[in-house]
């Protein structure tokens, strides 16, 4: 075991290196392997493996072929799981695989940034199982379970499509690439990396893109929140005795028994369940209705002002217990969901495609399904706001560099399963009361008699809503109507409660369970709220750093508190104006919150295109190309559509014109605007969509072409310059994937069996 | 998969194993400082994620 091993050396601009480890690594002679032989490792295909991967290939072909082909009247939920968990497999078995060996080259000879910069902290080698659970929970949120539901009303089948095909050919390889690239430069986020790699103007732009489209997705994850707490006094009091729950979770943590991270994380489950329940009680009593019942308009401030205090104030106290209690209900319920799917075994009737697949009136969310299909779902298919998480934090604590297959790739198929599932319940529930469910106000006009006359009207085949219907569910969830909640939440809460009846507590327990998904939904946002307020925050001190120095000093109270206002005032202005928008607000506004988080993935991608070019990996640049010229093609052109589309459902600047006009000629009630004031509330609010619409699709093209100018410049030399750290020899050995393989787990044994002065250190067992 | 290695999965997914992670990398160094006790690494855990906060995804 004692061999050496010596890698090439470095060549001129890192050219021709690609396949090799960047330098001279040699390995201490007195440790075993720090690497599997991968002559070893490669048994070959055995007749078991093959007939293995023959049914699974199988399995998946008959479901896809049930969901895409056969078509019947109801198709089974398990079809849906049966067709993710198959291609989720075969493209992680075969085309991350794929990446490994052509594209990445991962080195296990080579330590991590948690090896040679390990600091027992930040840089910490972390176990590979656990580090996937903890990269999991940092990047699924509501978003996958939010953008499935509103794609439902184009049908089954778009949807299902676009979240797997999606995940395997765009957002896994994303998140793995930009995961990858991150590690290799010792934990960089992924501005530096764009600073890096595309100099001053592409870097630039990248970072202002980042922060507005951070704005722009905490604006609408908050109108989502409102959207499920408006005119609903159970869910108001449940949600906000989540803070004195986190508080006190905080205060246990820091001063009473600190560390104990399970424990708290179980007491503050068990009142959070007592929160709901109280909800409950407190929504029967006429103090409580009178107390609780708020509208949409003083919910959005009290998000508002609690999102300010939530940045300003010690982590410990307010987020760290959030976090710890948002991650609990986040892999309990998944996982309960899961297992819920899977025995209850749901049939759905909705067709594979609505009426809305092939038009771009759909009340849900308006525009064709090319390209608004692929913005409304974003999550779960493709995110580019994991591009923040998959650099930066988990990348330091990554044990070997192999892992990142299975850790980056493999936890972006965890998220797409999520939306399918998120999807599954959404297809579950009745079609009549999704429409009644999600259209907008300005079209139901809020009445059970409005929603029935509207969704009827739809001329939707086989959908004949009885007004019973809809004030029968009402009674059953706790909630005074159900009429026109919008933003999905609340889709998913009734999709979710009436699986759960299904294995707990039948009718009886539906009220219960559509608060504890409201809840579970509610927690993820505000979670997310509050981080990406602060982590905007310091992005903006460390931009206006570079004027002011004393902005950088990010313990500077006033800079802290003034940008944090800032930031606030960003996504408050948005979230009010999507609060009062008469045009119902979260169908508006959703289409942005894909078109920039797509935006961001394109920029991702942008940058991982440019670093794979500069090692020479042209033949295999197709890889991170093929999504990045599709996630461009689909915001850009979504963009355009948004910024110049003369259909004014669809075009911001074409309902932002119809309305000027008809202020101009003097009318007093335009479309679905019935006052002049909300007409001047249309012209307003279309013309800030209009301007964040141009605003991102400028600052994105500057990134994707500067990316692109940098890809050229190195295919004309061959290369280019190299900003991974030095390659240092690793002293630690850990398998890659979820299950060691025969090869690992026998080198494993070696390590086991050192002195234990030899061994080094590492978390876990 | 073991009761017991379930549990040791989700405490490691909650992170509450920082702390004997620190304490083997304090180990490891053979540093003469004594180790931070459990107390004061917590606080310093979210002191330093003050400084800098982690973003959590939509």
């Amino acid at each position: 075991m004692s061999e050496k091993y010596v890698g090439r050396g470095r060549g001129e601009a890192g050219r021709g290196d690609w396949e090799e480890d960047g330098g001279v690594l040699l390995q201490d002679p007195n440790l075993p392997s720090t690497a599997v032989d991968p002559d070893k490792e490669n048994r070959g295909w055995t007749p078991l493996k093959i007939a293995i991967w023959v049914g699974i290939a199988l399995l998946g072909g008959v479901s896809w072929t049930m969901l895409a082909v056969v078509r019947g009247e109801t198709v089974n939920a398990m079809w849906f799981v049966f067709a993710a968990v198959c291609t989720y497999l075969i493209a992680y078995r075969f085309y991350s695989k794929f990446i490994e060996r052509k594209l990445l080259k991962p080195n296990d000879r080579r330590a991590t940034p948690a090896e040679y910069k390990a600091d027992g902290k930040d840089y910490a080698a972390t176990d590979r199982r656990v580090l996937y659970g903890h990269h999991f929970a940092a990047i699924a949120g509501a978003g996958p379970l939010v953008g499935p539901v509103l794609a439902a009303q184009m049908g089954y089948l778009p949807g299902t499509i676009w979240i797997i095909l999606g995940v395997i050919l765009a957002g896994a390889v994303q998140d793995y690439l930009v995961m990858f690239f991150s590690m290799r430069r010792g934990g960089r986020s992924l501005g530096q990396m764009a600073r890096e790699e595309l100099g001053i103007i592409g870097g630039t732009a990248a970072l202002l893109a980042t922060l507005t489209i951070m704005i722009i997705i905490v604006a609408i994850l908050a109108l989502v929140v409102v959207n499920a707490l408006g005119e609903s006094p159970w869910g108001v009091f449940s949600v906000a005795m989540t803070i004195p729950i986190a508080l006190f979770m905080g205060v246990y943590l820091r001063y009473i028994r600190p560390g104990k991270v399970t424990e708290v994380s179980v007491i503050g489950f068990a009142l959070l369940m007592l929160a709901i329940i109280g909800g409950g009680w407190i929504a029967e009593t006429d103090w409580g209705v009178a107390v609780f019942t708020l509208d949409r308009v003083t919910i959005a401030w009290g998000i508002i002002i609690y999102g300010f205090i939530a940045a300003v104030l010690p982590v410990w106290l307010l987020l760290a217990p959030r976090d710890y209690l948002s991650t609990f209900m986040k892999i309990g319920t998944i996982v309960m969901l899961a297992v819920a799917i899977v025995i209850v075994r749901p049939e759905i009737n909705v067709p594979a495609f609505s009426e809305f697949a092939g038009r771009a009136d759909g009340p849900v969310v308006p525009g064709t399904l090319f390209p608004f299909l692929f913005v409304t779902i974003a999550c779960g298919a493709l995110s580019g706001f994991h591009a923040l998480i998959s650099s930066g934090t988990t990348p330091k604590m990554i044990e070997k560099e192999r892992q990142t297959r299975f850790i980056g790739y493999g936890g972006m198929l965890m998220e797409s399963f999520v939306a399918i599932m998120a999807l599954v319940a959404a297809l579950s529930i009745d079609r009549g009361i999704y429409f009644a469910m999600n259209s907008s106000a300005a079209a139901t006009g809020g009445t059970i008699e409005g929603a029935v006359a509207f969704v009827n009207g739809l001329g939707l085949t086989g959908v004949n809503l009885a007004p019973e219907a809809l004030s029968t569910l009402a009674t059953n969830v706790g909630e005074e109507s159900i009429v026109s909640r919008t933003g999905g939440a609340p889709t998913l809460a009734v999709g979710i409660a009436q699986i759960m009846q299904g294995l707990f507590g039948g009718a009886g327990m539906m009220a219960f369970w559509y608060h504890f998904a409201i809840m579970f939904e509610a927690l993820f946002i505000l979670t997310a709220v509050d981080a990406g307020t602060r982590v905007a925050r310091f992005m903006l001190q460390d931009s206006i750093g570079n004027f002011v120095p004393k902005f950088k000093d990010t313990s500077w109270r006033v800079g802290a508190w003034v940008c944090t206002a800032i930031m606030v005032a960003g996504w408050g202005a948005i979230l009010i104006m999507g609060v009062t928008d008469p045009l119902g607000g979260i169908n508006t506004l959703f289409p942005l919150f894909g078109i920039a988080n797509q935006l961001l993935a394109a920029i991702a991608l942008a940058v991982c295109m440019a670093i794979c070019a500069k090692k020479g990996a042209f033949k295999y640049l197709w890889i991170p190309a093929l999504p990045l010229a599709f996630a461009s093609v689909v915001t850009i052109s979504a963009s355009f559509l948004k910024i110049f589309s003369p259909v004014p459902a669809v075009g911001y600047w074409a309902q932002h014109f119809a309305f000027r006009n008809a202020l101009a000629a003097g009318e007093e009630s335009f479309g679905n605007a019935p006052t002049v004031a909300a007409m001047e509330a249309v012209v307003r609010n279309t013309f800030i969509q209009g301007t964040l619409s141009i605003v991102f699709v400028v600052l994105s093209i500057i990134v994707i072409a500067t990316a692109i100018i940098a890809t050229i410049k190195a295919y004309r030399t061959g290369g280019g310059p190299s900003a991974e750290d030095p390659a240092v020899p690793s002293r630690t050995y850990a398998p890659a994937g979820l299950i060691a393989t025969p090869a690992e787990k026998e080198l494993e044994a070696q390590w086991a069996d050192l002195p234990q002065d030899k061994k080094p250190a590492r978390a876990g067992h | 998969m073991s009761v017991k290695e379930l549990i040791w999965l989700f405490k490691g997914v909650m992170g509450e194993n920082a702390y004997q992670q620190y304490l083997d990398h304090h180990a490891s160094t053979h540093s003469d400082e004594p180790p931070m006790t459990e107390r004061q690494f917590w606080r310093d855990k979210t002191d330093r994620q003050d400084a800098n906060p982690q973003g959590r995804c939509c």
